[in-house]
């Protein structure tokens, strides 16, 4: 049990490190980088508890790909070093907003966690982990049952904000050449070589 | 307390067990892959160092080593050198859950598929870092590059992998290759092994998928700043990344460590060989690849992971569900 809480404690202490780091950290480019550390610190701590599925899926998406996408855009975006004048003692004007959101956001976890603890038939993490099936298992028995439908809704809210996306991003570019792989195949020596004739002191048009 | 030392001991042991191994055999495929290529395009390939050339990949790392490590004055120096650290660990601590044998695996987790899937797709972050650290355009060109190729290969790997988890119904490495006993999924899964195969070959960066890298256009893409030892670590990752998908391949497709047929002089011979053999047959392939082959433009290079890998696996997935649901093959849960 020791040797599990002083891996608990190692995890944690990354995790709120890097967290920190995120927001204070001067450049962009470490703060995504601290993100990454802090997802990854996330994803070994689920796994402690037995999550396993939850810690990998964690790690597949958001270190593998979100995480990806954000250092991508901060990388062409190529902001400098951010002032950030709050340190030094200038005033902010970001600090009223941050401060309303992150009191919301700690409401709402007492509120959650409040309501957790008087619902009637929760099962306890220990008897998950007691069940001799896996936790992915568990998860497909769920889900696939009696959360189905949120399960698709969740599916088609993500299918449509990423058609939006592209939809936003959309342009025709006019007068740019594409290669048709279909026409390229189906060419056979009949219809790629023509003959002309061709008169003396007129020429051929070839370009058409 | 000194049970736990004792225990964080053994686990050391262990680790080196695997380790060394598995830097020993890279260096020996790096030479495999040299004399390969060399084959095919009618020349000796390394044969000097020692006898048929094999320490010649020792003799480089070697040169590696002693050579100066030049950092750009404007690169971000910690980014800079992490990169190649990053690229090597990432390529072998994914080794940790790959069974060699029925008993011979380091870790034997539950969601062993998942673990090595998560792991590979970290492998771009090196190359990002590397990139951009560099402080310079064509190592910055290339790093995007593979960035975007990598993440559009994984979605069709993933896909592939969840091909076969539907036949065997479990995340567990060592179910996936005990499941194959009767039938490898090569056989029934045919096409998916092909695209395996081909998005692995643009995962790993290899040719004729190695943009990041192209010497016509990007001088050495990612890699361009890097001299000496680190230069080495960004090669020695690769190559281990190489053989964890042909590790991959074969414990999804070739039946892991299990002979080809179960029968008396074929079973005798014991299970890691067979392991190595099939990785090994599936490197080859990688080589030969390399050398007959001619690299792919940008755009076609999307366009196939995108526009055909994708739809074509998902619709192979549905067929594969549909003809386990119509038959009645779906594995069963202990409930």
């Amino acid at each position: 049990m020791i040797v599990h809480s002083i891996f608990f404690y190692f995890f944690s202490i990354i995790a709120i490190f890097s967290s920190l780091m995120v927001i204070t950290s001067r450049s962009t480019i470490n703060s995504v980088f601290f993100l990454i550390l802090d997802f990854i610190s996330v994803g070994c701590l689920f796994i402690m508890v037995g999550a396993e599925f939850l810690g990998m899926i964690l790690l597949i998406v958001y270190v593998g790909a979100v995480a990806v996408l954000f250092l991508f855009v901060v990388m062409m975006l190529n902001v400098a070093e951010q002032k950030q004048s709050w340190f030094i003692g200038k005033k902010s004007t970001h600090i009223p907003t941050g401060l309303i959101v992150s009191v919301l956001i700690l409401l709402e976890l007492l509120v959650v966690v409040g309501g957790w603890k008087y619902k009637e038939d929760v099962m306890s993490s220990s008897t998950l982990i007691m069940s001799d099936i896996s936790n992915t298992h568990q998860l497909g028995l769920v889900m696939y049952t009696d959360y189905i439908l949120y399960f698709q809704l969740a599916g088609i809210v993500l299918l449509l904000a990423m058609i939006g996306a592209i939809l936003l991003t959309f342009r025709e570019r006019v007068g740019v050449k594409k290669q048709s792989y279909i026409n390229q195949i189906s060419r056979s020596p009949s219809t790629a070589i023509e003959l002309k004739e061709v008169r003396s002191n007129q020429g051929v048009k070839i370009d058409d | 307390m000194i049970e736990y030392i004792q225990i964080l001991g053994q686990e050391v042991y262990k680790i080196l067990f695997l380790l060394i191994p598995i830097l020993v055999s890279v260096a020996m495929v790096v030479w495999l892959d040299r004399r390969v290529w060399g084959l095919v395009q009618k020349r000796r390939g390394p044969n000097v160092v020692g006898p048929f050339g094999l320490f010649q990949t020792i003799a480089d790392a070697l040169k590696y080593i002693f050579k100066e490590i030049i950092i750009p004055a404007s690169a971000n120096k910690v980014v800079f050198i992490l990169a190649p650290i990053v690229t090597m660990t990432l390529a072998l601590v994914a080794w940790a859950v790959i069974p060699i044998s029925e008993d011979l695996v380091l870790s034997d987790i539950n969601v062993g598929i998942l673990y090595l899937f998560a792991v590979s797709s970290l492998g771009v972050y090196g190359i990002i870092m590397g990139g951009w650290a560099s402080n310079s355009k064509y190592p910055f060109l290339g790093a995007i590059r593979s960035a975007a190729q990598m993440v559009s290969y994984e979605v069709s790997i993933g896909i592939i992998i969840i091909n076969v988890l539907l036949c065997v119904g479990s995340l567990n490495l060592k179910d996936i290759v005990l499941a194959q006993k009767e039938l490898w999924y090569v056989v029934p899964l045919f096409p998916m092994f092909v695209i395996f195969f081909i998005s692995a070959l643009a995962e790993t960066n290899r040719p004729p998928f190695d943009l990041p890298e192209a010497e016509a256009e990007l001088v050495a893409g990612y890699q361009t700043e890097y001299s000496g030892m680190m230069y080495a670590m960004f090669w020695l990752g690769e190559y281990a990344n190489i053989l964890l998908m042909c590790a991959m391949g074969t414990i999804l497709f070739l039946g892991g460590w299990l002979p080809i047929i179960d029968i008396y002089p074929l079973n005798i011979i014991p299970a890691p060989f067979w392991m190595i053999a099939k990785i090994l047959f599936l490197f080859l392939l990688f080589a030969l690849i390399k050398a007959i082959v001619p690299r792919y433009r940008y755009d076609q290079l999307m366009r196939l992971g995108w526009k055909i890998f994708l739809p074509f696996s998902l619709v192979y997935l549905i067929l594969t569900a549909s003809f386990l649901f119509y038959f009645d093959k779906l594995p069963k849960v202990g409930i």
